[in-house]
């Protein structure tokens, strides 16, 4: 399996500080990464600074291309599609439209309208919300929608940050199952930041823990379950 | 009777250039959170442009359409090296450069042209149409603004290219996340802004004639319009620029007399601000301090 992301020493952050001081991970073809961390930690400002959104520097590869010095709108047209915090919902446009602004790069007109209904069968509720304004969804309903929005794209890569926020459980259950599926049916390889450490570890194959913006610790997802100080610190047993 | 729906009539009319001038400030509002105060003076040097062309020889609406052109590729210039650079300075700097804008254009477009007042020519010259309520160039200026308002909302609600227009004034993180390339739509915002104004000024010229402070009377109804149909909603500001153009030619013709008609744009502006500062279909923000 090839490398799909790689990220080597990257540093990053807002104004004159800097938030990441020297990280390097991998996402692998078809595979599933997560980054683990406290609050603080630098991991939103890791996947904003894998798509040029914070100032950055160091060594980042997407599909075989350099993509440090790269601007956001570039990046997102090699097919990474990245899912923000906070979900980034066009409130004042329908269901519909979100889903359309996801593919409004896209030329395939045809092949746009059967990954509209596909994600209408992943997502049945937002079918059902089609001409509603998104802004007046329930946070599940945005989350959902935020995701359908960035499968949009037919990403390689599908970058998520914290998409269980403030989600009910079985909500969160429902998302985590679509991403394996996506992950397993579409071969889409997927980049998770995550607080529930314990479902981010379930799902992934790999893992990096992140302190204070360096990776703390790193391996297959199934050793860092099974590590102490990550099983003390993050999983709370 | 007849000369009161003559009055409401004729205020629909000027009611169109209202609304079409409001409607240019509301887009550029939407997408920056700016008022465009220069957006009359572009208007007024556009309408110059026009007169050149006819001046030269050329047909009227051909004049008219290479007008719009070449108004939509200036206002995307203005954008791109005018407002570009201080898209991230603290609102009074902005107003500034947005009045700065106003007066180079003013004084360019008098040093070119000069302050004579000039004449315009109205392309609406049918005398079949003859009646007590309209002039033809009214019925004209009123299906000018008509076709200019179904085309914007079909470009916006229709195509691709004004989803991303959308998009990209509501949430430009989002949008760049999803590839729309940002800055770029906000050129073509302020290209569609001047383009419109273009139009509007072309229609009104006839009646106001031509002169570099023909706009300035005018954008204040303008302004009136887009605050009382609420500064950030497009929908609003066309029907606040017909009901300006009729209260105010109502006001005229009936309460204050054209020589204060003015003021009722002043009044409407403090009304609105002091009563409904969101405006009869604008949004109101409420913030978490």
């Amino acid at each position: 399996m090839g490398t799909l992301l790689e990220v080597k020493d990257l540093h990053a952050g807002y104004g004159p500080t800097d938030v990441l001081r020297g990280v390097g991970f991998a996402v692998t073809e078809g595979g599933i990464t997560t980054i683990l961390g406290a609050n603080g930690a630098g991991k939103t400002t890791l996947l904003r600074a894998v798509c040029g959104l914070v100032r950055r520097r160091g060594y980042v590869h997407f599909a075989g291309e350099a993509i440090e010095s790269r601007v956001t709108e570039d990046i997102v047209r090699l097919g990474l599609a990245h899912v923000p915090d906070g979900r980034g919902t066009f409130t004042m446009l329908s269901t519909e439209e979100n889903l359309r602004v996801g593919a409004i790069t896209r030329r395939d007109r045809k092949a746009v309208e059967q990954d509209m209904a596909r994600m209408y069968g992943y997502f049945p509720r937002l079918a059902e919300r089609r001409a509603q304004q998104a802004g007046t969804l329930s946070g599940g309903e945005q989350q959902m929608l935020a995701i359908a929005r960035a499968l949009m794209l037919r990403p390689k890569l599908l970058v998520l940050d914290e998409p269980s926020f403030g989600l009910a459980p079985l909500v969160v259950q429902d998302i985590f199952r679509i991403m394996r599926t996506v992950n397993r049916e579409e071969k889409v390889s997927i980049l998770l930041v995550e607080q529930n450490a314990r479902l981010a570890l379930e799902l992934a194959d790999t893992a990096y823990l992140l302190e204070t913006g360096q990776v703390a610790l790193s391996g297959a997802a199934a050793d860092l379950r099974n590590d102490e100080t990550v099983r003390a610190a993050y999983l709370g047993y | 009777m007849e000369a009161f729906l003559h009055q409401l009539f004729s205020g629909l009319a000027t009611g169109g250039i209202y609304a079409a001038l409001a409607l240019a400030l509301v887009m550029i509002y939407q997408s920056t959170h700016h008022i465009n105060f220069a957006q009359g003076e572009m208007a007024m040097f556009s309408t110059y442009l026009a007169w050149t062309f006819i001046d030269a020889g050329v047909p009227y609406w051909i004049a008219f359409v290479a007008t719009v052109g070449v108004s939509f590729v200036l206002g995307v210039i203005i954008e791109r090296v005018v407002v570009r650079p201080v898209e991230h300075a603290p609102v009074l700097s902005v107003v500034i450069v947005f009045i700065a804008l106003l007066v180079i254009l003013n004084s360019v477009a008098g040093w070119i042209y000069s302050y004579t007042i000039k004449t315009f020519p109205s392309p609406f010259e049918w005398e079949a149409v003859r009646n007590p309520y309209l002039a033809p160039h009214e019925i004209g200026t009123v299906g000018v603004t008509v076709v200019v308002l179904l085309l914007l909302y079909a470009f916006f609600r229709y195509t691709s290219l004004g989803l991303a227009m959308r998009a990209a004034a509501q949430n430009p993180v989002s949008s760049r996340l999803a590839g729309i390339r940002v800055g770029w739509m906000l050129a073509l915002g302020w290209g569609l802004a001047a383009a419109i104004g273009a139009i509007a000024g072309m229609m009104i010229a006839p009646v106001v004639y031509l002169d570099p402070n023909m706009m300035s009377g005018i954008m204040l109804y303008a302004f009136a319009a887009a605050l009382l149909g609420g500064i950030d909603n497009p929908i609003g500001a066309v029907i606040g620029g017909f009901v300006v153009g009729v209260v105010e030619n109502l006001a005229g013709a009936y309460v204050v007399g054209t020589e204060l008609k003015l003021t009722v744009a002043l009044v409407l502006i403090i009304g609105v601000l002091l009563f409904k500062p969101s405006g009869l279909f604008g949004r109101r923000y409420v913030t978490r301090v």
